[in-house]
């Protein structure tokens, strides 16, 4: 009897350590399939870029070296189209809409987290509103304000929407984040007889972990954008990447070793940045969640 | 939370230079459009000038039989769209956020991989998939080949009836990371102590998933709702670098976004028509703002009770 009992026991106790092992190892498989997934596809264009028109189609799946190397979709790509260009134009584009998307923002923030004005929660619900309703959906006069301004074919249209764009959501975040700063800091800094700006300029810094996570969601929608340099400054002195990439490709559309190359150089800038800031950037967005 | 009282002060100038630059960008270029936009979709063009004309828009986008052929087209559609994500996208980013906040190893490494997709932009994951499906290059084909699934594969994007599952899943693949970073913040935030108590009273990993973590994160799941939807109601560039304005085949994958864009500024032989692009995007903003207004008022509220 104790001998069953203990085998059985025995048993129980393998059951459970098997069970655990593979506990342990199915959320690896479930993570490990998903991230093949997301990787194959991107894989599978960066490798190719670098390979002949005849590798690409006849051996898609080897590595670009030896025979199968061919960098000639690079070359058609930078002799057919301004890629530094629409480089230059994102980066303008993006960086000038962030700071100003920053600047103005937590300015505005410190206004209706520091000061009881009459007025205050209506204009905080104002300056809401655009988190949910898509500034697209203002384009047939946002498009004929541009043409009235005369800023048709500029980048300063571009830098006039994508502002306005993120200033709703980054004023909503950086408000309850500068609500946070102890009052005694401030106190101290006014009883010194320091200025209300230099009162914003010595907040600033404190939320400085929302700051780079608003960055980082301000930033990726406009350098990803394609409505609004299709709409509003689509000539090509004017494209950004996303529009140069996409028109470049509508017109190589058959030229496989161009196209392959011209998708790789729209995504390894993003793709580098990312891989830089990702932990930064994960970590500044679930900062909120420990407190 | 107290603030500075400031009556009794001098004007205080300095509050209207903190607010003055985001007040005047945002009124001037989303607010005054916006509304200047709804404004038009009660005006039309006869003679190059623009005339009042009440609800004769509206009319015509519903009851001209291809006009409203075309909104019903597209908003049918889109609401597909919506429903794939949701029922796709969502649940496999719940997935994998509760498996990545676990904790297991490489975490890390697997949450950066996994949201690398979002990162890049619509027109490149267009192009990408659209290579990867292309029968030409036959990449897809021998994959599912490899496991034997090779008679599955069609020309999915060329037929209308599996073009627009398509496209859908192929956004899915892109944006899987948002609602997997949001749970995953969520999940991650939960007291310890709350899931140590359940374990104690001897609820396993599924009962303290769905009766202790599940309630405790639905203001991310309702958080989660309406970001997909009013992302999948305003979206375009998906649709239009796959398949371009016309929305191929057959209008099979027109949604509110690529039927707006086709209103305002036409198509091939069609000239654009800027205030029945305005009635469109009129229709648009009702749309999205009803699923707003439900999100705040219903989902909201009852959701309150929840929160510890």
């Amino acid at each position: 009897m104790a001998t069953v009992a203990e085998s059985a026991r025995h048993d129980l106790h393998l059951g459970h350590r098997i069970r655990r092992w593979l506990g342990g190892l199915g959320p690896h498989a479930v993570l490990l399939a998903y991230a093949v997934i997301a990787l194959f596809p991107i894989i599978m264009i960066l490798m190719n870029s670098f390979k002949s028109r005849q590798a690409i189609f006849g051996q898609p799946f080897q590595l670009p070296f030896g025979e199968a190397f061919d960098p000639v979709g690079y070359q058609t790509a930078f002799a057919r189209a301004d890629f530094v260009q629409f480089f230059e134009n994102s980066i303008i584009v993006t960086g000038v809409s962030l700071i100003l998307v920053l600047l103005a923002g937590s300015m505005a923030a410190y206004a209706l987290a520091e000061y009881d004005f009459p007025g205050n929660p209506l204009l905080g619900l104002y300056l809401a509103i655009g988190i949910m309703i898509p500034i697209r959906l203002g384009t047939v006069s946002i498009l004929e304000l541009m043409v009235d301004l005369q800023l048709v074919n500029t980048l300063y249209s571009l830098i006039l929407v994508y502002t306005a764009q993120g200033l709703p959501l980054t004023i909503f975040i950086l408000t309850e984040f500068m609500r946070q700063v102890p009052r005694e800091m401030k106190d101290a800094a006014r009883i010194d007889g320091a200025s209300e700006y230099r009162i914003y300029l010595l907040v600033l810094p404190m939320v400085r972990p929302a700051l780079g996570a608003i960055g980082i969601f301000t930033m990726i929608p406009i350098w990803n954008d394609l409505w609004f340099p299709l709409v509003l400054a689509p000539s090509s002195r004017t494209a950004t990447i996303t529009l140069g990439v996409q028109q470049f490709l509508g017109q190589f559309v058959s030229d496989w070793n161009a196209v392959l190359a011209a998708l790789s150089l729209a995504m390894v800038p993003i793709l580098i940045l990312y891989i830089i800031f990702s932990r930064q950037m994960i970590r500044s967005i679930t900062a909120g969640a420990i407190k | 939370m107290q603030k500075n009282s400031i009556v009794g002060r001098r004007f205080p100038w300095h509050i209207v230079v903190f607010l003055a630059p985001a007040v005047l960008v945002y009124t001037l270029f989303m607010v005054y459009p916006l509304l200047d936009s709804l404004r038009l979709s009660f005006f039309t063009t006869t003679a190059n000038e623009r005339v009042f004309a009440g609800l004769q828009n509206y009319v015509k986008l519903f009851t001209n039989e291809n006009w409203s052929w075309n909104f019903w087209n597209a908003f049918r559609n889109n609401i597909i769209f919506f429903i794939i994500h949701m029922l796709v996208q969502n649940p496999i980013g719940l997935l994998l956020a509760s498996i990545l906040a676990a904790k297991v190893k490489l975490h890390e490494v697997y949450r950066t991989v996994l949201f690398m997709p979002t990162v890049l932009s619509v027109v490149i994951i267009g192009f990408i998939w659209q290579l990867i499906l292309n029968p030409l290059w036959g990449v897809a084909q021998s994959i599912l080949e490899l496991v034997n699934l090779g008679e599955l594969y069609g020309p999915w994007l060329g037929r209308p009836e599996s073009a627009l599952i398509t496209i859908s899943l192929i956004s899915v693949w892109q944006f899987v990371g948002i609602p997997m970073i949001l749970f995953y913040t969520a999940l991650i935030g939960i007291p310890e102590e709350l899931v140590e108590a359940a374990r104690v009273d001897g609820a396993n990993g599924w009962d303290v998933f769905w009766r202790v973590k599940f309630p405790l994160i639905l203001p991310t799941v309702g958080i989660v709702a309406i970001l997909t939807f009013v992302g999948n109601f305003n979206a375009f560039d998906l649709i239009y670098t796959m398949k371009g304005a016309l929305a191929g085949p057959e209008f099979s994958t027109d949604i509110m976004g690529t039927f707006f864009y086709r209103t305002f500024f036409g198509q091939q032989l069609q000239l654009g028509n800027p205030t029945m692009g305005a009635t469109v995007a009129a229709m648009m903003f009702l749309i999205i703002l009803i699923g707003v207004l439900i999100y705040l008022f219903l989902w909201q509220r009852r959701i309150t009770t929840y929160e510890v």
